[in-house]
């Protein structure tokens, strides 16, 4: 039973890791562009809600209606004036730049905010909990996976089917033929990278009503992210769930061996999908 | 002869430190072909990138219907009605014959173009519109790249090699379309390596050496046996 139960805590710990990959994967997906900021982002987009809540006395969720605006304009800003500027045949520029972004983020919200960790308060939510067949989920974790799942149909919806969508898989096949037909590849780069900060905003607001977070929570969220998109095969969004999912069950799986095991676990899983199947799990992507 | 609709002067362009091209003028008259030939490396294809601005120029050295255009976008060139059937196709790899339509349409001119039309010109896409466009074979391929040009509604489109890599009978099948194309009253560069079928194509001929115009004027002014010794360089 116990056994049963870690890998169904695990799955649903894996919607919360696919949510820190999927802005990942969106933005390799069409720009070929590695977001070292990534997670540090996440934890803005936390400290951001923890102002607004403060300002408004909102509920986390409630306070999405202003977060998930804000961060998503914040990351169209972003890629127009500093990003775009780096994209070409090199993958090196974006990466030493987003690399600079992570430091000046981390050590801006270190000047504003102390190293204190701070949380988000969700109020009774937060523990409350289902009983299934024998099982206990929380309600919590379940919102999480299920967010998950909902924001990774919806985007690969978009992708595939509407007008946006298309110009997205052009001007990742091909920016500059996209260029010569009519697509300000510009913006479509700022509309990916500000759809990639609305995703980063739902998963900063989650992560902070979940567990703590201070100025330097960012990175590792970074590398589940990161394991999550690698596992699963790029370009791959459902495949970047599944990776998620690999992550979450293995840590849990590993947390019932000895709680020291539990990140090692998912690392250790992570280098034998990598052995195993170096393109991933389900690649889309050359 | 007609206004041009699209005139290059001095246009010098190139790639990084590499110069391509020295000081090419041309003008394309209204509703008229003008065949674009040279031997390889002559800058054919790069005066075709230099004037969407895919490569470097300046206000100047393009302009359409007399307005210099030669400081817009890239992505500007296909509403002002300038479009390209690159060498290579360049075709979309993860959309549909359809999409790779559609995306085109979305982002060109309105008009009479639309992917049905296209379908109608080459009702073999019709068939295949649903296949991702490059499991079509080669000739087929071609066709979805000039119908995406078709679908933006231009007024000029530059026509790149369409018949490079392509079976002869399978070129004959792609250049049928072309009467229907230059009836509806687009003009067109074309660069072809075909003399016999440049001379019966174009009204016009521009011949490019080593990125400079060595000949240019009216296609009935030149032999067969000029053409051919230009295309070789002389």
């Amino acid at each position: 039973m116990n056994f049963v139960d870690a890998i169904v805590q695990g799955v649903l710990v894996g919607g919360l890791y696919a949510l820190f990959a999927a802005g990942l994967s969106l933005i390799f997906g069409v720009m070929r562009l590695v977001n070292i900021a990534h997670g540090d982002f996440i934890v803005l987009a936390a400290y951001v809600a923890m102002l607004v809540i403060q300002a408004t006395g909102m509920h986390p969720f409630v306070a999405l209606i202003v977060v998930v605006p804000l961060m998503a304009a914040l990351g169209y800003a972003i890629q127009r004036f500093v990003l775009n500027r780096t994209l070409g045949e090199d993958l090196l520029p974006p990466i030493l730049v987003t690399f600079g972004l992570a430091v000046i983020i981390q050590n801006g919200l270190l000047t504003l905010f102390s190293t204190d960790t701070r949380r988000l308060s969700a109020g009774p939510i937060e523990t409350a909990n289902l009983s299934m067949g024998g099982i206990t989920v929380g309600v919590l974790p379940l919102i999480t996976f299920a967010t998950a799942v909902g924001l990774i149909l919806l985007l690969e919806t978009g992708f595939f089917r509407s007008r946006l969508g298309r110009a997205f898989r052009a001007t990742s096949d091909d920016a500059e033929t996209a260029r010569a037909i009519g697509i300000n590849t510009s913006h479509i780069f700022a509309l990916a990278m500000a759809l990639s900060f609305a995703v980063i905003a739902i998963a900063g607001v989650l992560l902070a009503v979940r567990s703590n977070f201070d100025p330097f929570s960012g990175p590792a969220r970074l590398i589940y992210g990161f394991e999550a998109v690698i596992i699963g095969g790029l370009g791959n969004l459902w495949g970047t769930l599944a990776g998620g999912v690999v992550i979450g069950v293995a840590q849990s799986l590993g947390a019932q061996i000895s709680p020291a095991f539990q990140t090692l676990a998912g690392h250790l899983v992570f280098f034998a999908v990598l052995a195993v199947r170096p393109r991933g799990l389900f690649p889309r992507m050359d | 002869m007609a206004d041009p609709i699209l005139s290059v002067s001095g246009l010098s362009s190139g790639y990084g430190d590499f110069q391509a091209l020295f000081g090419v003028d041309l003008d394309l008259p209204e509703r008229t072909v003008l065949g674009l030939v040279g031997a390889n490396g002559a800058g054919k294809s790069t005066l075709f990138k230099a004037i969407l601005g895919l490569l470097p120029r300046s206000r100047d050295m393009v302009a359409f219907r007399g307005q210099p255009i030669g400081d817009l976008r890239t992505e500007r060139m296909a509403q002002m009605g300038i479009v390209m059937v690159p060498e290579g196709r360049r075709l979309f790899r993860s959309l549909s014959v359809e999409e790779n339509l559609r995306l085109s349409a979305d982002h060109g001119r309105p008009g009479d173009w639309t992917p049905e039309r296209v379908y109608e010109l080459f009702p073999i896409l019709g068939e295949k519109r649903r296949q991702p466009a490059t499991a079509l074979s080669g000739g087929q391929q071609q066709m979805v790249a000039i119908g995406r040009a078709l679908v933006a509604n231009p007024e000029v489109i530059l026509f790149d090699e369409i018949s490079l890599g392509l079976a002869p009978i399978v070129v004959n099948d792609v250049y049928a379309a072309m009467p229907a194309i230059t009836g509806s009253g687009i003009s067109a560069i074309v660069v072809e390596q075909d003399v016999d079928r440049v001379l019966r194509l174009s009204q016009s001929l521009v011949c490019l050496s080593e990125g400079k115009v060595a000949l240019a004027g009216p296609t009935e002014s030149f032999t067969k046996a000029q053409l051919t010794a230009a295309y070789f360089g002389e």
